[in-house]
C-alpha cells in the first residue's frame, strides 16, 4: 500500500497529445513556419477521445496534436532550411539597406532553396497512397492554372501548374480512363479511375477570378507547393507505366505540321510547344512504339473465394468499360467558337473522338470547318447560319450526358433552341428508397436497350389509357347488370313457391387473413420495441428518425417534380386547344 | 476712292499677280546665303518687289490698327501714285475677304467697308516711307556687292534684314505672354505713343472654313502670335518645315557626313602626346583596395563569404518509388487518419437540375435567413438554359481555402459508425401466441356505479366480484352474467374492498373514511356464510380489556341486515385494507406523513389491533402480506421495505428507483415484487438477486394506478391513466439461476378517460386467466 502517490496527468492520454502552442514552442518556430511545416509534412490536430483528461481537467478549446508527431517533426531537416531562410531574408535586407550591391548578389546567388521530395517519399510510401490522395493536389493546381500571372503567387507557380495539369490531362488521354463528368454550378467535376483508385477534380469554369479578400493564399500557396511536387512525381511515373516519354511530347508526325503552321506567332519556342500541348489534339510519343492490337484479351482467372457469378459480373462490368473507352471512336466532332474547348477536347479525347476547332480560336486544330466527314458539330447558340447536312449540330451537354450514360445518347433532345432535358449528377448512385428522378429512369431504360418513347406518344398512350378505363367501366357496369337480370330471374323462380318460415341470411364477415396477420405482426413488433433497452430504443428511434425523414424528403421530391409535369400539361392542353 | 473701282474691276487680274508676287517673294527673307546669286541678278527690282510683298503680307494688319492714323491721310499724296499696284492689289485682298465674310456684313455702312481700305493704303505709304531709308541702304550695299567681296555683302545684308526698328511697328511690347493683351484691342503702342490696333480678326467657323476650301494656301498660313496677323509661309519656310520635321539641317548645304580628322591616330609616334611623368601613387599598391581585399579575404576565412552554390543537376522529377518498399511505412502510419474525400455533388448542384431540385419561393427565403453553418446546401440550386449561360462560381476559391484549412486545422478524429439495421435492435422474444392464455378480447362490462369505481376485488371461488365506488356503494357482481346481485350503501366514498381469501369465510373488508367495515354479503354457498356469521358472533370479550388504536363495534340493525358485521373506527382516514392469506389478519393503511400510526395490522378472530411499527419512515402507500411467509410489506415513496413479523425487524430494502410509488403486487411464489409508480414505470425485484429492480418497464405513457399477479398463471397486469391495461407474461423459473422472463403480450383497451383518470384497480380471476379492470368512467371490465 506504500509508495508514492501517482500524480495527476503524469501518465496515459494526458501525455500522449500536446497542445498546439506547446508543440510550437518545443520545435521553437513561429506560428507561420509551424503551419508550413503541419502542411507540408500532413500533421494535423488530433481529437481525444476524454478531452478534458488531456486537456488537465480544464474545458477550456484547445487543439491538440500527437506527441509523437511533434517528435517527429523535431528531426525534420527542413525545419533547419526555414530558419536558413529567415537568415537569408535578414541579410538580404541589411545588404539592402547599406546599398552594397554586389553583396546583395552574392547573398541571392545562394538563396537557400529546399526539395520536397523526401517528404512527399515519406508521406506517400506507396505510390498508391499517392495516386489515391491526387484529388485535393489536382483541384488546386487546375484552380492555380487558371490565375491571372499578377499578384496573387508567383508565376512560375502559376507555369507550372499550368504544365502539370496539362500533363496529367495528356496522361487521362491516353489511358482513356476517365469516367464521369459533371457539369455544375461550382465548375466540371471529372471523375478517372487511375490504378484502380477512383479520383475526382474540379476545374472552375473559364474566368477570371475575383480575389476573395479574406482568404490566406499564404495557405493556399503552401499547399500548392507541396501539390505541385506530389503531381509532378505521379505525373511521371504515370508516364513511365504507358510508355510515355515523361516531359510528354507530340507525336512525330504531327509536331511537323504544327510547326509549320504556328511558327511565327509564338515568341519562344518552347512557349508554342507547350500551347500545343495543351491544345489537347495530338497524342504523345511513347518510348516504345505502341501496337495497338497487340492487347491480346486477358485471361480471367478467378480469385480465390469468388465464386463464377461474381467473375461473371467483374467480366461484364470490364466489357462495359471497354465499351465505354470507345464510346465516341470514329465520330469526329468540331466544336464551335463559343463552347469551353478545353474540357470538351479532353472529354471527346478521352473517349477516343476526333476533335477541333477553328484555327483562330487556339492552336492545334487539325481539321477545318468544312470538313465533310465531320459527324457532330458542337454549337451552344440558338441556331447557326450555315448548316451542313451530313452533321448533327448539338449542344454541348449531349457530349457530357452520353460519357455519363455510357452510351450515345438519341440526339434530337439537345438539337440548336431545343429546351435541354435536366443534367443528372452521375455520382449519385440510389439505393432502395431514394427518390430517383424521371431521367434518371429513362437513362435505365436507354441502358438496358429498350427503346424511348417520344412525348407524344406518352401522351397519346395515356389518352388511350384513357380509353381503356372507360371501356371497362362500361364492361364493370355491363357484368353488374347481367348479376340483376340472374336475380330477377330467380326472384321469377322462387315467387312460385313461397315458403313460410323466413330465413335471414347471417352477414358474412370477411376475415381478412392477410390483413389480420399483419396486424398481428405489428403488435408483436410494437411489444417487442416495448422491452427494448433504453440505449437500444434510443439508437433505434434515432435510425427509424432518420429512415422517415429520408422517405419524407423523397416523398417531398416526388410531390414536387408531380407538381411541375401536372402544370407542364396544362400548358400544353391550353397551347393545344388555343390551336 | 480709286480702290473701291480698281476693286471690282481687276479683281482677278490682281489676284493673279498677287499669287505671282507671293511666289518669288520672300526667298531672301530665308535664303540668305543660297539665294544669293538670284538676288545679284534681280537686283533692284527684285529688292523692290520684296518689300512691295512685305507690305501685302502684313496688309491684313495695319487695315485695323490704322484708323488713328486718319490725319495722315494727306500726307504723301504722290507716293500713292507709286504704290498703285501693291494697294490695288491688297484692296482686292480686302475685298476678297469682305465678300468671303458673307452677307452679314452687307448691313455696314459703306464708310466702313471703306475707310479700312484707305487707312490701309495710307499705312502702306507711310511704312514705305519708314522704309525708304533702308531701301537705299539696300541698294547701296547691292552695288557694294557688286563691287567688292561676297562677305561685306552679307553683312550688309545682315544690317538690311535686321529689322529690329520695323518690328517696333508691329510689336511694341516685347517678348511677352500675349494673354495679358487678350482683352484689348491693340497690342502696345508705337512711337508717337498710339496704340497699335490688332487686325481684325472676326473670321468666324465659317469664314475659316470657306477660307479653307477656297484659299490654295490656307495650309501654308499661320497665325503670328506676337502680332496676330495671319502669315503665309513662302516655299523655302515651308521646305525649312519639312526638313526640321524629317530631322535634318535646316540648312540644305551642310554636310554632316565630313570626313573627320583623328587628332590621336592609331599610328605610334616617337614622342608622347604628353610628356608628363608617371604619378608615384600609380606604382604603388592602393590601400583602399588592399584594405577591400583583405576584408573579403578575412570574410572568406570566417566563412561569411561562401562560394556559390553548385547547380542542382538532378531533374526535378524523377521516378520517386522506384525502389517501393511497402515495409517501409512509419509507426506513426498507424496512428494516421486520412483526411476524408470532399463529397461528391448530388443532382441539385448541377446548372440543369430537374425541376424538383429548385428551391421553391419560401425555401430560399428560409435558407436565406438560415446561418451559413446551418444550411444543409452551401449554395442555391440554379437553372441555366444553356451551358453558355452558366457564370463564374463566386465562392470557389473560397472553397478550396476551406478544404485546405479542414486538411490542416480540423483535429481527426476515428469514429465507428454503427452499421446496425434497426430490425436486429429489436429483441427477440417469445411470441405472444406461444405464450397463452392471457385475456385478449374484452367480454363483459359491468355497469352500475354512477361514479368512479377505486376497488374490485373477486371472491376466493372465482364466482362473485366486488367493487366500491365514490358513489358511497359497494356492489356485488355475478361475475358470469355480469348482473348487479347486492348493493350496501356506506357512509362516505368507498376507497378499498378486499374480499377475504380463506374460502371457509365469507368476508368482504370495506374501507371508507375512517372505517373500515367487514360484510358478509350472503352470496355463495349458504353454509359458508352462516360459519361466518357464527366465527363473528363467538368471539368472547377477554377478560383484560386492552385500550386499542381501533374500535371495534357489532353493527347492528339496518347495517346488519345489509350484511355489516364488524365496524372498526380508526383514528385516521383508511385508504388499503388488505388480508392475510390465511383471512384472519387485515392490514390497513393510513396514509399520513411522519405519523407513527400509518399501518395496523387486526386479528379479526380475536378483534385485537396492533401497530407494529413504532415509527414510519414516510408516507406509506400500500402494505401487503408474503403468500407464504411470515413476512410484510411496506411500500412508501421511494421504497418497499420488508419487515420479518416473527422476528420482528427489517429484513430489506427495496430501492424502486422511482418517484412515488402507487400500488405493488408479490409474486405467489413470494420471490418476486412489481410496483408501479407514478411516473409511468412498473419495477421488478426479484428478493434473491438485488434489492434493485431487476427491470424496469416504461409501458405505459401515464401514471400507473394498479398491478396485479395472477395466482397460477405466469401473468402480471397493469392499469394506467393512458386508459390501456397492458398484460405481461412474467414467468419465474424454480431454477434459482435463470432469471425471470418478462414478455408483454397484450395491450387491452376499454375503459374511457374521465377526469384524466382511466383505470383504476386490476385483479386477476382466482382461476382463470381472465382481467378485472374498474375505471373512472363507473365501469368494470372483464377480459378473458
Amino acid at each position: 500500500m506504500g509508495g508514492l502517490q501517482k500524480k495527476k496527468y503524469e501518465s496515459g492520454s494526458a501525455t500522449n497529445y500536446i497542445s498546439r502552442n506547446r508543440a510550437r514552442k518545443k520545435l521553437s518556430l513561429s506560428l507561420a513556419d509551424f503551419r508550413r511545416l503541419c502542411i507540408l509534412k500532413g500533421i494535423y490536430p488530433h481529437e481525444p477521445k476524454h478531452k478534458k483528461k488531456v486537456n488537465k481537467g480544464s474545458t477550456a478549446p484547445r487543439t491538440f496534436y500527437l506527441l509523437k508527431d511533434i517528435r517527429f517533426l523535431l528531426h525534420e531537416p527542413i525545419v533547419g532550411k526555414f530558419r536558413e531562410y529567415k537568415i537569408f531574408v535578414r541579410k538580404l535586407r541589411k545588404a539592402y539597406s547599406k546599398a552594397e550591391w554586389s553583396g546583395v548578389e552574392r547573398i541571392k546567388d545562394n538563396k537557400p532553396v529546399y526539395k520536397l521530395d523526401h517528404i512527399i517519399k515519406e508521406r506517400y510510401p506507396t505510390f498508391i497512397d499517392a495516386v489515391r490522395d491526387v484529388d485535393d493536389a489536382l483541384s488546386m493546381c487546375f484552380l492555380f492554372s487558371t490565375f491571372a500571372r499578377t499578384g496573387k503567387c508567383h508565376v512560375q507557380t502559376i507555369q507550372l501548374c499550368r504544365r502539370l495539369s496539362v500533363e496529367w490531362m495528356n496522361y487521362i488521354i491516353s489511358s482513356r480512363s476517365l469516367r464521369k463528368v459533371f457539369l455544375s454550378i461550382k465548375g466540371i467535376y471529372y471523375q478517372a479511375e487511375v490504378l484502380g483508385q477512383t479520383i475526382t477534380w474540379i476545374i472552375p469554369y473559364q474566368f477570371a477570378h475575383d480575389h476573395p479578400t479574406d482568404v490566406d493564399y499564404r495557405v493556399m500557396a503552401t499547399f500548392t507547393e507541396l501539390y505541385t511536387t506530389l503531381l509532378g512525381f505521379v505525373n511521371f511515373r504515370l508516364y513511365q507505366t504507358l510508355n510515355l516519354v515523361y516531359p510528354p511530347k507530340l507525336d512525330g508526325q504531327g509536331e511537323f505540321n504544327l510547326k509549320a503552321e504556328f511558327e511565327e506567332d509564338y515568341a519562344l519556342e518552347s512557349e508554342s510547344y507547350s500551347e500545343k500541348l495543351s491544345a489537347l489534339s495530338a497524342s504523345l510519343a511513347r518510348t516504345v512504339p505502341s501496337v495497338e492490337d497487340e492487347e491480346a484479351e486477358l485471361d480471367h482467372f478467378p480469385v480465390e473465394g469468388e465464386d463464377l457469378e461474381k467473375m461473371e459480373a467483374r467480366e461484364k462490368i470490364e466489357l462495359e468499360q471497354n465499351k465505354q473507352m470507345k464510346l465516341f471512336e470514329g465520330l469526329k466532332f468540331f466544336l464551335n467558337r463559343e463552347v469551353p474547348r478545353e474540357s470538351l477536347a479532353f472529354v471527346i479525347r478521352c473517349f477516343g473522338g476526333q476533335v477541333s476547332w477553328d484555327k483562330s480560336l487556339c492552336i492545334g486544330s487539325t481539321y477545318d470547318q468544312t470538313d465533310e466527314t465531320i459527324t457532330h458539330h458542337i454549337v451552344d447558340r440558338p441556331s447557326i447560319d450555315k448548316q451542313y447536312i451530313n452533321r448533327y449540330y448539338v449542344q454541348p451537354q449531349w457530349v457530357y450526358d452520353c460519357v455519363n450514360g455510357k452510351i450515345l445518347l438519341p440526339v434530337e433532345e439537345y438539337f440548336l433552341g431545343v429546351t435541354l432535358p435536366p443534367h443528372l449528377s452521375p455520382f449519385v448512385e440510389e439505393s432502395e428508397g431514394d427518390y430517383v428522378p424521371p431521367e434518371k429512369l429513362k437513362l435505365l431504360a436507354l441502358q438496358r436497350g429498350e427503346k424511348p418513347q417520344a412525348e407524344d406518344d406518352e401522351e397519346e398512350e395515356e389518352e388511350e389509357e384513357e380509353d381503356d378505363n372507360e371501356e371497362e367501366d362500361q364492361s364493370e357496369e355491363d357484368e353488374s347488370e347481367d348479376e340483376a337480370n340472374l336475380a330477377e330471374m330467380e326472384e321469377k323462380r322462387t315467387q312460385g313457391k313461397s315458403l313460410s318460415v323466413k330465413v335471414t341470411p347471417g352477414k358474412v364477415k370477411p376475415v381478412n387473413r392477410m390483413k389480420a396477420e399483419q396486424e398481428e405482426k405489428a403488435e408483436e413488433k410494437r411489444l417487442a420495441i416495448m422491452m427494448m433497452k433504453k440505449r437500444e430504443k434510443y439508437l433505434y428511434d434515432k435510425i427509424m428518425f432518420g429512415k422517415k425523414r429520408h422517405v419524407r424528403e423523397a416523398n417531398k421530391l416526388a410531390a414536387k417534380r408531380k407538381a411541375h409535369d401536372d402544370a407542364n400539361k396544362a400548358d400544353k392542353k391550353k397551347k393545344k386547344k388555343k390551336c | 476712292m480709286r480702290p473701291t473701282h480698281s476693286g471690282t474691276m481687276s479683281k482677278l487680274k490682281n489676284k493673279k499677280r498677287n499669287l505671282e508676287e507671293n511666289e518669288d517673294e520672300q526667298l531672301p527673307i530665308f535664303d540668305k546665303d543660297g539665294g544669293k546669286d538670284g538676288h545679284l541678278d534681280d537686283g533692284d527690282d527684285d529688292q523692290g518687289d520684296l518689300s512691295d510683298s512685305e507690305e501685302s503680307v502684313f496688309s491684313g494688319l495695319e487695315e485695323s490698327g490704322s484708323e488713328d492714323e486718319e490725319e495722315e491721310d494727306d500726307d504723301d499724296e504722290e507716293e500713292e501714285e507709286e504704290e498703285e499696284d501693291a494697294s490695288e492689289g491688297k484692296s482686292s485682298d480686302v475685298e476678297e475677304d469682305k465678300t468671303v465674310k458673307g452677307d452679314e456684313d452687307n448691313q455696314l455702312s459703306a464708310k466702313e467697308v471703306i475707310k479700312p481700305q484707305t487707312d490701309g493704303q495710307n499705312s502702306k505709304e507711310k511704312k514705305k516711307k519708314k522704309k525708304a531709308a533702308g531701301k537705299e541702304g539696300g541698294e547701296e550695299s547691292i552695288a557694294s556687292i557688286r563691287d567688292g567681296g561676297l562677305q561685306i555683302s552679307s553683312q550688309v545684308d545682315e544690317y538690311e534684314h535686321d529689322t529690329s526698328d520695323e518690328e517696333d511697328i508691329r510689336n511694341t511690347v516685347g517678348n511677352i505672354p500675349m494673354e495679358w493683351y487678350k482683352d484689348y484691342p491693340h497690342i502696345g503702342y508705337d512711337l508717337d505713343g498710339k496704340k497699335i490696333f490688332k487686325p481684325i480678326r472676326n473670321k468666324d467657323e465659317l469664314d475659316e472654313f470657306l477660307d479653307k476650301m477656297e484659299n490654295p494656301d490656307y495650309w501654308r498660313t499661320v497665325q503670328d502670335k506676337m502680332t496676330g496677323a495671319d502669315i503665309r509661309l513662302s516655299d523655302e519656310q515651308v521646305d525649312l518645315v519639312h526638313r526640321l520635321q524629317q530631322g535634318k539641317f535646316g540648312d540644305v548645304s551642310f554636310n554632316e557626313y565630313e570626313p573627320a580628322i583623328d587628332f590621336f591616330s592609331n599610328e605610334v609616334m616617337i614622342h608622347p602626346v604628353t610628356n608628363r611623368p608617371e604619378d608615384k601613387r600609380s606604382f604603388i599598391p592602393s590601400l583602399i583596395e588592399k584594405e577591400k581585399v583583405g576584408k573579403l579575404v578575412h570574410a572568406i576565412k570566417m566563412g561569411w563569404i561562401k562560394p556559390r552554390r553548385p547547380k542542382e543537376t538532378t531533374p526535378q522529377y524523377y521516378d520517386l518509388w522506384a525502389k517501393e518498399d511497402p515495409n517501409s511505412i512509419l509507426g506513426r502510419h498507424k496512428m494516421h487518419v486520412p483526411a476524408p474525400k470532399i463529397r461528391l455533388p448530388g443532382h441539385e448542384e448541377s446548372y440543369n437540375p430537374p425541376p424538383e431540385y429548385m428551391l421553391s419561393e419560401e425555401e430560399r427565403l428560409a435558407w436565406e435567413q438560415q446561418d451559413p453553418e446551418d444550411r444543409k446546401l452551401s449554395f442555391l440550386p440554379q437553372k441555366f438554359a444553356c451551358l453558355r449561360a452558366v457564370p463564374a462560381y463566386s465562392r470557389f476559391i473560397h472553397e478550396r481555402f476551406e478544404r485546405c484549412l479542414d486538411l490542416y486545422l480540423c483535429p481527426r478524429q476515428r469514429k465507428m459508425r454503427v452499421n446496425v439495421k434497426p430490425e436486429d435492435l429489436i429483441p427477440k422474444l417469445p411470441k405472444p401466441k406461444d405464450l397463452q392464455p392471457f385475456p385478449t378480447t374484452q367480454s363483459l362490462v359491468y355497469r352500475g356505479h354512477s361514479s368512479l369505481v377505486r376497488s374490485i376485488s373477486v371472491s376466493p371461488s372465482g364466482q362473485w366480484l366486488v367493487s366500491g365506488s365514490d358513489d358511497c356503494t359497494v356492489r356485488f357482481w355475478e361475475v358470469s352474467t355480469a348482473r348487479c346481485l347486492k348493493t350496501v350503501e356506506v357512509g362516505g366514498a368507498v376507497k378499498g374492498v378486499a374480499w377475504n381469501p380463506n374460502p371457509s369465510v365469507c368476508l368482504v373488508a370495506v374501507s371508507y373514511d375512517d372505517t373500515v367495515v367487514l360484510l358478509n354479503p350472503g352470496l355463495g354457498d349458504r353454509l359458508v356464510c352462516n360459519a361466518t356469521d357464527q366465527l363473528i358472533s363467538s368471539y368472547e370479550e377477554p377478560e383484560e380489556v386492552k385500550d386499542q388504536a381501533v374500535q371495534w363495534a357489532v353493527a347492528e340493525g339496518e347495517g346488519h341486515e345489509q350484511g355489516q358485521r364488524l365496524i372498526l373506527k380508526h383514528p385516521k382516514a383508511v385508504r388499503q385494507v388488505t388480508w392475510h392469506g390465511k383471512g384472519d389478519y387485515l392490514a390497513c393503511v393510513m396514509p399520513d406523513n411522519g405519523s407513527s400510526l400509518q399501518v395496523v395490522i387486526h386479528q379479526v378472530s380475536k378483534r385485537r389491533t396492533q401497530n407494529p411499527f413504532r415509527k414510519n419512515k414516510g408516507l406509506v402507500q400500500c402494505v401487503s402480506f408474503h403468500p407464504i411467509r411470515p413476512y410484510f410489506f411496506v411500500a412508501t415513496q421511494r421504497y418497499v421495505r420488508v419487515y420479518n413479523l416473527i422476528k420482528q425487524e427489517l429484513t430489506k430494502k427495496l430501492m424502486a428507483n422511482c418517484k412515488w410509488i402507487s400500488s405493488m403486487a408479490i409474486h405467489p411464489g413470494g420471490d418476486n415484487v412489481i410496483c408501479g409508480s407514478y411516473d409511468c414505470r412498473l419495477a421488478w425485484f426479484d428478493l434473491d438477486l438485488s434489492t434493485k429492480p431487476y427491470k424496469v418497464l416504461r409501458h405505459h405513457k401515464k401514471a400507473l394506478r394498479s398491478v396485479a399477479y395472477h395466482r397460477h398463471y405466469p401473468l402480471f397486469v397493469s392499469g394506467s391513466d393512458d386508459g390501456s391495461i397492458i398484460v405481461c407474461h412474467g414467468m419465474v423459473y424454480n431454477d434459482l439461476l435463470q432469471n425471470p422472463l418478462i414478455v408483454p403480450v397484450k395491450v387491452l383497451k376499454g375503459h374511457t378517460i374521465t377526469h384524466d383518470l382511466g383505470v383504476l384497480d386490476v385483479t386477476f380471476h382466482p382461476t382463470q386467466p381472465w382481467v378485472f379492470s374498474s375505471g373512472s368512467d363507473g365501469t368494470v371490465r372483464l377480459f378473458t
